[in-house]
């Protein structure tokens, strides 16, 4: 099988470069406040996904330390012979932080989708 | 002490292997393309190993385990941040920096706001944070290879050093890719082999207690060579000792606390917030969870994703390996407060992971063979986290220092790799007192307080204008760089100002990001006229642009 030809990519192009002349982002971005309105939108639901989520895990994980000096005796109650405060961070906390993980790349690629559609619906 | 047999076939292998796949991949390394971005073709399994195992570094595979045995579950906190900034980074900045086109932070800032003076700002950030970084790496290197061989520091940290330099000056990052991605994997193996053996002899042995009422106990005769003038404390009375004294417990007696090392004993290791440390814990979490998405060395590998999404799937996957990895030097920690307690006596605790399978299963071959295995992944953890630093610190010197826009060769990138290695290893030379696991902290806190402001706003705040971020990354960076300065240089601050300079993070992170946002409502009319084409194309899954 033969190899995808190589393009030559140096650093400065990235900044020089002006963006490639295409039909869709044109109508998108220039021509009309309709095209603007999809992509705030599309910002606003992807930052409200992300925001929601941090939300999640701040008060998941973020309130622990709060709660273990609040009520110390959280931090003395065992679970298989293991203080909890161990369990909850040597273990739990990462199964947590990539299911929290893994319902964001669903529906961040929903919201895309989403987004795709309404612009690809063919005009009036 | 005898030298363990295994040792030096196995760092050799890994050193060989290092430079083998380095040299394999050279083959395909033909434009500075190849050597900067590996051509944008790998896949997201590859790239989330490879990004794992250039992020798991010395401090990871041997500070974290360190850190538990001293200090108990309060440190915890720097394995759940280290794994958390990536979700962090999946939420705000992996498929919008990858669809920007941006391959480092000083060309983020080019792209998204068009000002030259913030490019070079961002400039400046990315060596220091990666120096910052390399050094103790390299530091670490040569604490292993002197408390292992009994040979010098320094050759330890210049052979590390020049195993690296070449490795990034020859082979490039495609090379780099595959060399992390086998490094990610050693590094696991390396950790959780030997602890199935550590915990298995840990039953047998009838599960002695972690915290036995009395405090920690020798488990067998141990002589402890003290390394530093100070007084020892023990049930009996308190004792001077100094320098090169040789001390002898028999097995069962209690632990003595040094005045010279600090540590936690009893309730306090086992139950969080030991001594009022709330300000510390959130400064260490918010710089942990936001410091990962500024560090030059990861943010450089989202580049080379195909696309937005990918860079997401990839992002999950890296979440995944690290938080799998993350299980496992808590073991280390904790059994390392059973069998090896004298380190709480020299202060070395970063040497629990090399030192456990030989005091847990003795010197025989088993012991030596898992005590090698364990070496090398610790190697291992030196060399990838090195080599990405230092192939991202070369890459910001190759384009913005030496004038590459214009056209660079690969010779011009081999001698920017040169130039970028010589001063953290010069200064990992001549310094070599400083902490392994504080330095890595701060490094994060910089990152936080600099990039991690400037990517989220750039990202999704279309009013952030270039003079606000210069502003907040010089007030926010600024003040963390001058408060790691102050730790790593000047003398010890008491109180409240002390525990503030320490973990700067908690005042630094919400100042960068008022005086951006300030700044950039004062400037308003500076906001880039393209700004709606810019969130587009950062934002757009790519299967717009036709």
């Amino acid at each position: 099988m033969e190899s995808p030809r190589r393009t030559r990519i140096v650093l400065g192009e990235v900044a020089t470069r002006r963006p490639a002349p295409d039909r869709t982002r044109a109508e998108l971005t220039a021509q009309t406040a309709i095209g603007e309105a999809l992509v705030k939108g599309l910002v606003r639901a992807q930052l409200a996904l992300a925001l929601r989520l941090a939300l999640v895990v701040v008060t998941g994980l973020g309130a622990l330390p709060l709660l273990f000096a609040v009520a110390p005796a959280v931090g003395a109650v065992t679970v298989l012979g293991v203080n909890l405060p161990w369990l909850l961070l040597g273990v739990l906390a990462f199964p947590f932080l990539v299911a929290v993980g893994w319902a964001y790349v669903r529906w961040a690629e929903r919201n895309e989708q989403d987004f795709l559609s309404v612009v690809r619906r063919p005009g009036p | 002490m005898p030298v363990n047999p295994y040792l030096l076939p196995s760092l050799i292998v890994v050193v060989l292997v290092t430079v083998g796949i380095g040299a394999y991949g050279l083959r395909f390394a033909r434009t500075t393309s190849d050597f900067l971005v590996a051509s944008r073709a790998i896949s997201p399994a590859w790239n989330a190993a490879a990004i794992s195992g250039e992020y798991l570094s010395a401090a990871s595979f041997l500070g974290i385990a360190g850190l538990i045995l001293r200090y108990g579950v309060d440190v915890l906190w720097y394995p759940v941040g280290f794994a958390a900034g990536y979700l962090a980074l999946l939420l705000f900045v992996a498929a919008p920096l990858r669809r920007s086109g941006a391959f480092t932070l000083p060309d983020f800032c080019q792209v998204r706001l068009r000002s030259p003076f913030l490019r070079r700002l961002a400039t400046v950030f990315v060596v220091f944070i990666g120096c910052l970084y390399l050094v103790p790496q390299l530091q670490g290197a040569g604490l292993t290879f002197g408390t292992l061989t009994g040979g010098s520091y320094a050759w330890g940290a210049l052979l590390v050093a020049l195993v690296v330099t070449a490795n990034v000056a020859l082979g490039g990052m495609r090379a780099i890719t595959f060399v992390q991605a086998f490094q990610y994997w050693l590094k696991l193996t390396a950790l959780a082999v030997p602890v199935i053996f550590l915990v298995l002899q840990w039953q047998a042995d009838g599960r002695p207690a972690v915290t036995p009422p009395t405090g920690p106990t020798f488990p067998a005769a141990t002589t402890v060579q003290i390394r530093q003038d100070a007084t020892i404390s023990t049930a009996a009375g308190t004792v001077s000792v100094h320098r090169g004294d040789r001390l002898s417990f028999a097995a069962g007696d209690p632990v003595p606390v040094v005045s010279t090392t600090e540590d936690r004993r009893g309730a306090d290791w086992l139950r969080p917030g030991g001594d009022g440390s709330l300000f510390a814990t959130y400064s260490l979490i918010l710089a942990t969870f936001l410091g990962t998405m500024g560090l030059p060395h990861v943010l450089v590998r989202f580049y080379t994703n195909p696309d937005g999404t990918s860079a997401r799937r990839t992002t999950l996957v890296v979440l995944g390996l690290v938080g799998l990895f993350y299980l496992l030097p808590t073991l280390y920690g904790v059994l390392g407060r059973i069998y090896t307690p004298q380190l709480l006596m020299t202060g070395r605790t970063d040497a629990v992971v090399l030192l456990l399978p030989e005091a847990i299963l003795g010197g025989g071959h088993l012991g030596q063979l898992l005590g090698a295995l364990v070496t090398a992944g610790a190697l291992a953890a030196f060399l990838s986290t090195s080599s990405g630093l230092l192939t991202s610190v070369a890459g910001v010197v190759f384009t913005d220092m030496m004038g590459a826009d214009r056209g660079g060769s690969v010779r011009d990138f081999r001698i920017a790799t040169v130039l970028a290695a010589v001063l953290p290893t010069t200064l990992a030379l001549f310094v070599s007192d400083m902490d392994i696991s504080q330095v890595v902290g701060l490094a994060f806190a910089v990152a936080a307080s600099s990039f991690c402001p400037l990517l989220v706003l750039g990202i999704w705040w279309r009013r952030l204008t270039d003079v606000g971020a210069a502003a907040g990354v010089l007030a926010g960076g600024g003040a963390a760089m001058a408060a790691v300065l102050v730790t790593v240089l000047g003398p010890d601050l008491p109180g409240w100002t002390g525990q503030a300079i320490e973990q700067p993070a908690a005042w630094t992170v919400p100042l960068a990001f008022a005086v951006m946002i300030a700044g950039s409502l004062c400037t308003g009319r500076r906001v880039p006229r393209d700004i709606g084409a810019t969130m587009m194309r950062l934002h757009a899954p790519e299967s717009l642009r036709l």
